[in-house]
């Protein structure tokens, strides 16, 4: 059987088998939310700074740090967070999940040539 | 102040950080280089290396001298670039950068291309790339010749188009010879010397306020003609839509840019690939929570006005406060650094333009693949020469442009051309090559077509042909049009053309092969 038709019904195979289902359901179940939840934030602080200047002009007491650079470095913190949420959760959960797909899909054919590519 | 610089010590520090990169180059580099060695550095770099790479690769002369100057004028609003700028490496960091690094092998194109046309979709990639670069570096060269014109005491045009010569032809060496090993090198040293740099002198700064943050803003406050309106956003963008606009082509356009994607080919796994976005991500954050300090303080201590009377205009923020902080010496560094900073970033450039010559269309549509090896180095190398001379004829035609302007159109270019075919091939199954071409070719001649017609081109003061005036379209930044319609785009491209034949097997096999990491591009020197 010619290599690349192995690799190709391996790839069905494995696409329509119940553990890689759920392989992609737990990586959508994750990168979506954070995804929405990252980007509606960022619009969110582009649409206040565009349409509403003057709530982030507005001081915090009698200091010179305004709203508007608490919310900017309020994007920088949940930049950090999520990265590191993300990092933990791929390094946690995800790999653990993909690695024996990936050990499966690489297994030698029965006394074949392991899949070089 | 202006009378203290001191061309011969600029030009010292700046020939030492020359001497020492071009000894490392040729101490890493060999000469019968295969593919995988000059293009992707034999993927032998480990994650937090590439990490920093990254970071060099980013921290462009738009994020130092760029958002210095910005914030030191306007505030808040130079503030808004490196935002976008930094969030824009989380849709990179859970979306693109390990399903790429899964899936293809030295290109963005062998990603695209991997379920769907080879060759129109490899050629649409390529070209996109191409642009792309193209755009960015001619950005970088125009910023190198106004650096120049500050650093060295050069006046006359003549001298600063020799300068951007010189930053060339450096870069042809740098990437003839070293290659994507030796280009990621130098992007190491030069991100280590910039972030380094912008610590100590924000530590400095801090100093002078003794590390009262409230008290810096006070200062720059009382220094800016403009008072208080430099602590809320409206002083350089006042149309709300130009602005959601740049928003959108910011946050977007980093996970297409070619030359940052090209760096996750350098590492050995995709674990690794993550474990660079992470260190790049803290890496930039934090260099931008620097440049908000520079920014304010070089608003306060130097000041708007002697900005605006400095050679460079306000990208001589950073330079200008080095030297009202440490003297002469100090300002020979930070412009070093400044320096390099042009020089490893047109470095990658060159190299991610030249690999998708070679290998996209010299490589896999001209020779359809049947190359010999090493043959498509030889090409990248002459590439690298071609493309460095259209930099250095391009950077000194624009070298009077606002460069802020080319990087703003290099990412909605990214975004508009890119993001949409990347995203759609990697998570929609039914997404075809129909679809791709509609999306890629729609985003890109919408979003240059636009620019074209934009106020940045024409009709106004600050424009790049003020004399005349042919801006139908209102807004300078194109993304808010080109980007969802690049998206619709690939929809209904989708929609009405017929899959291949071998659809539903590609799509499996791409899909398992950027999920699981089954199959993907092993490390070929330890």
């Amino acid at each position: 059987m010619p290599e690349s038709t192995a690799i190709a019904e391996r790839s069905i195979a494995m696409q329509r088998s119940p553990e890689f289902q759920r392989l992609r359901r737990t990586f959508m179940s994750f990168i979506l939310p954070m995804t929405v939840v990252f980007l509606a934030w960022y619009l969110a602080y582009v649409l206040i700074a565009s349409y509403a200047p003057d709530f982030f002009a507005t001081r915090l007491g009698e200091s010179y740090v305004t709203v508007g650079l608490l919310f900017g470095l309020g994007q920088f913190v949940s930049t950090f967070a999520i990265t590191m949420l993300y990092s933990r959760w791929a390094n946690r959960v995800y790999d653990r999940a993909a690695d024996p797909l990936a050990a499966e899909m690489e297994r030698p054919v029965a006394g074949g040539e392991p899949d070089a590519r | 102040m202006l009378d203290e610089i001191n061309p011969v010590i600029n030009m010292i520090v700046f020939a030492a950080f020359v001497a020492l990169t071009l000894v490392i180059v040729f101490r890493v580099s060999r000469r019968k280089a295969t593919e995988n060695q000059f293009y992707a550095a034999g993927r032998s770099f480990s994650g937090r290396q590439n990490g920093i790479a990254i970071a060099g690769d980013y921290l462009s002369a738009a994020s130092f001298l760029g958002i210095c100057g910005a914030i030191a004028t306007a505030g808040y609003d130079g503030f808004l670039y490196s935002i976008g700028f930094l969030v824009a490496w989380l849709v990179a960091l859970l979306l693109v950068a390990e399903l790429l690094r899964n899936t293809g092998r030295f290109t963005m194109a062998d990603v695209l291309s991997f379920r769907l046309k080879q060759r129109p979709v490899r050629m649409a990639a390529a070209l996109a790339t191409l642009a792309v670069c193209f755009f960015y570096l001619v950005a970088q060269m125009a910023g190198a010749g106004g650096l120049v014109a500050l650093l060295m005491g050069f006046d006359d045009p003549a001298a600063t188009s020799i300068t951007i010569a010189v930053v060339g032809v450096l870069m042809i060496v740098y990437v003839i010879f070293g290659g994507m090993k030796g280009t990621t090198w130098v992007q190491i040293i030069k991100a280590v010397l910039l972030i380094a740099g912008a610590a100590i002198m924000t530590l400095m700064v801090l100093f002078v306020v003794r590390f009262d943050f409230n008290e810096l803003l006070r200062m720059a406050v009382e220094a800016s003609p403009e008072g208080e309106a430099i602590l809320a956003p409206g002083l350089r963008y006042t149309n709300p839509v130009d602005f959601i606009s740049l928003g959108l082509a910011l946050v977007l356009g980093t996970a297409g840019l070619p030359h940052v994607l090209m760096r996750f080919y350098t590492v050995p796994s995709a674990k690794e690939a993550r474990r660079s976005v992470v260190w790049a991500i803290w890496l930039i954050g934090i260099f931008y929570l620097f440049t908000l300090v520079l920014g304010f303080g070089a608003g306060a201590l130097v000041g708007p006005e002697a900005l605006a009377n400095a050679p460079g205009g306000e990208n001589a923020a950073a330079p200008l406060l080095a030297l009202s902080l440490g003297g002469p010496i100090l300002m020979a560094i930070i412009s070093a650094v400044a320096f390099a900073t042009i020089l490893a970033v047109v470095a990658g450039l060159a190299i991610t333009a030249a690999t998708s010559f070679a290998h996209d269309i010299y490589g896999s549509i001209i020779k359809k693949g049947q190359t010999k090896p090493g043959a498509e180095v030889r090409v990248a190398r002459i590439t690298v020469v071609v493309i460095g001379i259209i930099a250095i004829l391009g950077g000194i035609v624009a070298q009077n442009q606002n460069v802020a302007f080319l990087v703003a159109l290099a990412f909605a270019v990214a975004a508009s051309a890119n993001l949409p075919t990347i995203l759609y091939s990697l998570f929609w199954r039914r997404f075809n090559s129909g679809g791709a071409l509609w999306s890629m070719y729609g985003g890109l001649v919408s979003c240059v077509v636009l620019i074209i017609f934009s106020p940045a081109v024409s009709g106004t003061e600050k424009s790049m042909f003020p004399d005349v005036d042919f801006s139908v379209f209102p807004l300078s930044n194109p993304g808010i049009v080109s980007i969802p319609l690049a998206f619709v785009l690939g929809i209904i491209g989708t929609f009405v053309s017929k899959p291949e034949a071998d659809h539903d097997v590609k799509q499996a096999e791409m899909e398992v092969r950027s999920f699981t990491g089954a199959g993907a591009e092993k490390a070929s020197e330890h």
